[in-house]
């Protein structure tokens, strides 16, 4: 026995296809709001970037950045200030949603709980690349390096993906342990190594134009990494939110 | 409190008798090899050790899938030990590693691929230990330990492969010769017969010191229900 | 509405609800009052579908959790005393933003009606940061009722509040009450919830140990019975 207005609910979830259609539309809500709030304080961006420029800059006077090691540490300067200001960022996110318990909020909304997900991660996934679309023309602007091919824009993507698909997870745990911000860069660099590994010695060999056949087994590795952590993350987020 | 199972009893002094026969077979029944000398039968117990550093991140990841599909606090106790266990045996495996490159690749050290991998997954199962000291609550605890065991369990391999593809110089003394390694030997009869006893022997301590670390988990956890009680009962 | 029969929650070795039986009809009004640690929270969290029972059977709108939670999600509104707002976003942006995630139709006019209604559409476009803690808590009912929930679950709404706020929320309750959605209020304030509820359910120690209809018991015998019951354990 339904009233006509349950009826209704009720067909709204039943076809697949408006159903996948819910559910993007709830992952943009996720995602958009995420966009507003920090479209009004900054407070995201400008920190992670901040903190991006003073890692290049530290590493500028203990690298002592001349031409003859620039192209074999570039990869390698870039992808520690990637993953540092990814970290802040991602803690950042997460913890505005813990703060004052609005995580709550979005699982009392009757969306499947990977759609949080997804929405908080492509959120974090656009402040990173934001981040690093304003570092790299600075970095190459500073030390003559040119940094824009297409393959290595490719690399820095899917190193991104990868970073922000743990990212997002760990964070969602480390937020809620009682020395979360200490926790997520510990948690997370240890599972990341091979992604890491992966992106600086692909976007190396970029850099330094070697043949594709060298660099082939890195962009393999990037890309498996992040088909499996994604589709990890997905069987494993409502464990991370639900009591 | 519940004195030792017989059967753990027996277990233990089972476990005694096959590590002195396979401290025997290290020391006097396999030859001595000929290149490496006598230094090359740490690498009887550094295998074991290795093996059964894996096998405790094996299990762990496994009882965390348990966990989370039944949420029975058993496994979670099984993990911790697993973890624990697997960190030790692990840090053996490196150590003794480390012992024997010294006069065979003349460094305590490199990053070659199983080192590199060694040395990430201590950290892991480092992390792991924390993330569990970070949290009070005790489901909460086993489902975010689940979880990581898991993600930590499916980026060795990765770590393994990206790590491999930097070449490596560690002998493959099992499978496929690789050039460019150092160390390589072919195992005698009695070598091997001292090698797989003495993997057989690791796996029996392994099974041994879970079952007791398990014992002791149960125990603290019954410690804690009895705490609880006792403040209950002081309220009312 | 809402039928709860042998719930039983544990957090680790610690039992905090032990076989709750709660019978909700449509249109009522339950206040569950305790002592602090009673449970309280923890009840309402279940219900909510933030928390899943480690024994028991619960339905809520005809639909069982935490099997069919989503269908449940769509037919309840929460307010705990943290008010689930983003300080970063106008009044109006957080209700346009759980409009979405509750797929609500004709999004901009039912934000509209209901910011008028819990009073704060002349300020829909302030920063909710800005808000007092009375009406970001105005706003917490508002987001709770933005899809017509059918029950309405409230967790202590009334800590931090001051009177005057406390008044503002009590008369904005009456008239959500009014409208016939069935409302379950837990509380340790018993004279803010004395004039609200149908019926009082007395949760002590993981345990409800009384019940009373408030037209059995004239207000004045409230605080008396109260005490009654928690003694008695």
């Amino acid at each position: 026995m339904m009233t006509e207005d349950e009826q209704i609910a009720y067909e709204k979830f039943s076809s697949p296809l408006t159903s996948l259609k819910l559910y993007l539309r709830a992952i943009l809500a996720v995602l958009g709001k995420d966009i507003t709030a920090e479209m009004r304080s900054r407070e995201l961006l400008s920190s992670m970037f901040v903190f991006a420029l003073l890692v290049i800059l530290i590493f500028n006077f203990a690298l002592e950045l001349d031409i003859s090691t620039r192209l074999t540490v570039t990869a390698g300067v870039l992808w520690v200030t990637f993953a540092f200001a990814g970290t802040l960022g991602l803690n950042r996110s997460m913890a505005s949603e813990k703060d004052r318990a609005c995580l709550d909020g979005l699982l009392l909304a009757p969306v499947d709980r990977s759609a949080i997900y997804f929405g908080k991660m492509l959120g974090n996934l656009i402040f990173m690349l934001l981040v690093e679309m304003i570092v790299l023309p600075i970095y190459s602007l500073l030390y003559n390096t040119n940094l824009f091919s297409i393959g290595f824009l490719a690399v820095v993507m899917l190193g991104s993906i990868g970073y922000v698909t743990v990212g997002t997870l760990l964070a969602t745990m480390a937020v809620q342990t009682r020395t979360r911000d200490v926790m997520l860069p510990i948690l997370l660099f240890p599972v990341t190594i091979p992604l890491l590994i992966a992106a600086v010695k692909g976007s190396m060999g970029f850099l330094q134009g070697l043949e594709m056949d060298a660099i082939r087994p890195w962009l393999n590795l990037l890309v498996s990494y992040d088909i499996i952590f994604l589709a990890l993350a997905l069987m494993v987020f409502d464990y991370l939110v639900e009591e | 409190m519940e004195s030792t199972p017989k059967l753990l009893k027996i277990l233990d002094v089972i476990t005694l008798v096959l590590f002195l026969i396979a401290v025997w077979m290290v020391l006097f029944y396999a030859p001595t090899e000929a290149v490496m000398g006598n230094v090359q039968r740490v690498f009887y117990f550094h295998v074991a050790a290795g093996w059964v550093g894996m096998l405790g991140f094996l299990v762990a990841a496994v009882v965390g899938i348990l966990y989370l599909r039944s949420g029975r606090r058993e496994y979670d106790i099984i993990g911790v030990a697993a973890v624990e266990i697997g960190i030790v045996f692990v840090f053996i495996n490196i150590v003794s590693g480390s012992i024997w490159a010294r006069p065979i690749w003349n460094t305590w050290w490199t990053w070659d691929p199983r080192l590199t991998t060694a040395t990430v997954m201590e950290l892991i199962y480092a992390a792991y230990l924390l993330l569990r000291q970070g949290i009070e609550e005790a489901d909460r605890r086993a489902r975010f330990g689940a979880v990581y065991v898991l993600l930590g369990f499916i980026s060795v391999p990765l770590t393994f492969l990206s790590a491999r593809l930097f070449r490596t110089i560690h002998p493959i003394v099992i499978g496929t010769n690789q050039p460019g390694s150092q160390g390589q030997f072919d195992m005698a009869p009695k070598m091997l017969q001292a090698f797989l006893f003495s993997l057989f022997t690791f796996t029996v301590i392994f099974v041994d010191v879970l079952w007791h670390r398990v014992r002791i988990g149960k125990f603290a956890e019954k410690i804690e229900e009895r705490k609880l009680r006792l403040g209950e009962e002081q309220r009312s | 509405m809402v039928k709860v029969h042998g719930l039983v929650k544990r957090f680790g070795l610690k039992t905090v609800l032990r076989n709750i039986d709660l019978t909700v009809k449509q249109g009522e009004f339950v206040a569950i009052l305790g002592p602090n640690g009673a449970g309280k929270s923890t009840l309402l969290r279940i219900l909510a579908t933030l928390s899943r029972p480690n024994v028991g059977y619960v339905e809520i709108a005809g639909y069982q959790l935490p099997s069919q939670a989503a269908y449940v999600r769509q037919h309840l509104g929460v307010v705990t005393h943290f008010p689930l707002l983003y300080g970063d976003l106008t009044a109006e942006e957080n209700l346009r933003f759980y409009g979405r995630m509750y797929h609500i139709s004709h999004l901009t006019e039912r934000v509209s009606d209901v910011l008028q209604l819990v009073g704060l559409y002349s300020r829909r476009r302030d920063l909710v940061r800005t808000y007092s803690r009375g009406m970001q808590q105005r706003l917490a009912i508002g987001r709770a009722i933005l899809h017509d929930p059918s029950v309405i679950l409230f967790d202590e709404p009334y800590t931090g509040l001051d009177q005057e706020a406390c008044d503002m929320l009590d008369s904005l309750l009456l008239n959500v009450a009014t409208q016939g959605h069935t409302i379950i209020m837990t509380s340790h304030d018993l004279w803010r919830v004395a004039e609200l509820a149908s019926r009082f359910e007395i949760l002590t120690n993981g345990k409800i140990v009384a019940s009373a209809e408030k037209k059995d018991l004239p207000a004045t015998y409230l605080l008396d019975f109260y005490r009654q019951a928690i003694q008695e354990i």
